[in-house]
């Protein structure tokens, strides 16, 4: 399934200059707010969480998993390069495969190690919270990573579909209407880590045993979906 | 094909006029070009001259936009109320994650395909400069974000009236929100431009405007609901200055009346507020010396 060459390719084009540019900034946007606000103000463990929870899983997780995800394929269907990728032997499905897998390194890279230095920065992992939002951070790159890879192959705007999904739908409407809520990845993986950190620092609307049965049906479904639309692909011009 | 000897040419070539003609009419000039510019990437900020596909984005995101005001309208008037239940100048704040995703789509297509498909060279074959290029497309840009912040606050208005609500306060309040949204206009278009221009390929563009506008004001909101909770009221108002919108906001908290969306309200005063306005006008200056410094080597 896992195709080393496919795998090296894609990792060229995720971190290739200055893609890679932007998947440093935001995790060393979060280190340097962990700084300043450990200095400025000792260590706590409501704010700790309130800054990993409200920048972390909010802010920075999605847009890594947008910008790996749809990266991973989004550029190569847009040039029409992919049909020299498709030209070869390959299996579609090892294709999409070996995508996500180099998706969910390159998101789970920037975003849960950050997560966790930044945790131990902030309180010292007191009450197990960066643990926590490390375990969240890592759970959610897989699933984040299979949604995007998905949306790249089906849409030529996948990174502002991403990203409406991210702002509007997890943050606004999630704030707004309580059923979102149980319809989104972030709330999935805050699930795991309600489970993990001290009583009353993580809150999520999700129980644990939904959590993992939704994110790992939605990886598969995402992951399966996409395969298939890659066999069907037509390259179509620029609108 | 037989091989010719060589020899004298043969006496019987000459150029025939077959009636090619000279074009005499007026030529249209700069002033022309820089308008059909503005004008058609006004259009394409609004997927009007393209494709169906390319009008659904904007145009929901216009909607987006819209509605919340009719729902306020609607409500105010219901209720016969005295006043609108949410400032002019608070809404741009409110719906500045729209705005963020509008420019994202946007900005990237109104740039970064002539960049990508090497079309700049054929503009700058017409007889235009660099900066008719640079201000048309800013201009277009900055027009399409004041009327997607800018109808929202007539329908608000229009409402206000409907309702029978004071007319000089509601007046004076819409005057000012146009203001602040038009100052934003300029102000996020121009960052938009730079980041979209900066990086031609799909995709990229549209997350690091996001990243920008969007992602910068989350952090810096977090930061100030820290500084809150620790009780260093006074350094609130100076980490504003670290987000477009949060920068936005103080200007308008400064000089237009504006009820602060900064934690616990601690907007900048007038001194404070100056140095707001000189950052958003050295960003907007600095984003046409930006641009104009990238097409100096256009389709490169």
């Amino acid at each position: 399934m896992y195709n080393p060459t496919v795998a090296r390719l894609t990792y060229r084009a995720v971190l290739g200059r200055r893609r890679a540019a932007i998947l440093f900034i935001l995790p060393a946007l979060l280190l340097v707010m962990a700084v300043a606000v450990r200095s400025f103000n000792g260590a706590d463990d409501q704010i700790a969480a309130s800054l990993l929870g409200g920048f972390g899983i909010a802010a920075m997780v999605p847009l890594i998993g947008v910008i790996a995800g749809t990266g991973a394929i989004g550029p190569e269907i847009d040039d029409g390069s992919i049909v020299y990728l498709l030209s070869k032997p390959l299996k579609r499905s090892s294709i999409i495969f070996t995508k996500l897998i180099v998706a969910i390194a390159v998101t789970m890279a920037f975003s849960a190690i950050p997560m966790l230095i930044a945790g131990f920065v902030l309180n010292g992992n007191g009450q197990q919270i960066a643990i926590a939002y490390t375990v969240a951070a890592l759970v959610a790159s897989i699933a984040y990573s299979a949604v995007f890879l998905l949306l790249g192959t089906v849409s030529r705007n996948a990174v502002v579909i991403g990203l409406i999904y991210a702002i509007v739908w997890e943050s606004v409407f999630g704030s707004l209407v309580e059923g979102a809520r149980t319809l989104s990845v972030q709330q999935w993986a805050l699930a795991l880590a309600e489970d993990i950190a001290g009583e009353g620092l993580v809150g999520s609307d999700v129980g644990l045993p939904l959590a993992i049965v939704l994110l790992a049906s939605v990886t598969t479904l995402a992951t399966w979906y996409a395969g298939r639309k890659l066999r069907v692909l037509k390259l179509a011009g620029e609108e | 094909m037989s091989t010719h000897t060589p020899g004298p040419a043969p006496e019987t070539t000459r150029i025939h006029n077959i009636g090619y003609r000279n074009y005499e009419g007026r030529r249209l000039g700069r002033a022309y070009v820089r308008r059909s510019l503005y004008s058609q990437s006004l259009r394409g900020a609004y997927g009007l001259g393209r494709s169906a596909k390319s009008k659904v984005l904007p145009m929901i995101l216009f909607a987006l936009m819209c509605v919340p005001a009719a729902i306020v309208v609607a409500v105010a008037v219901a209720t016969k109320a005295k006043g609108l239940p949410l400032e002019y100048t608070s809404y741009a704040i409110f719906t500045q994650p729209i705005i963020g995703l509008y420019l994202a789509s946007q900005a990237p297509q109104s740039v970064s395909r002539d960049l990508r498909f090497k079309t700049v060279p054929l503009y700058f074959s017409r007889p235009i400069e660099r900066s008719d290029y640079v201000l048309a497309k800013f201009a277009a840009m900055a027009s399409a974000l004041f009327i997607l912040t800018g109808i929202p606050l007539v329908i608000l208005f229009a409402g206000s009236l409907l309702a029978k609500m004071d007319f000089s306060d509601q007046a004076a309040g819409f005057g000012q929100g146009l203001v602040s949204v038009a100052l934003m206009s300029v102000l996020f278009g121009g960052i938009a431009l730079v980041l979209a221009a900066l990086t031609p390929r799909r995709g990229f563009g549209v997350a690091a405007i996001i990243a920008t506008l969007t992602i910068t004001s989350v952090a810096v909101t977090v930061i100030q609901e820290i500084a809150r909770a620790t009780d260093a009221l006074d350094v609130i108002e100076w980490f504003g200055l670290f987000s477009p919108t949060t920068l936005i906001d103080g200007v308008q908290t400064a000089f237009l009346g504006a009820v602060s969306g900064f934690p616990g309200g601690q907007g900048p005063g007038t001194g404070v507020g100056v140095i707001y306005l000189l950052t958003v006008l050295a960003l907007i200056a600095g984003s046409y010396a930006v641009l104009m410094r990238r097409y100096r080597k256009a389709g490169l």
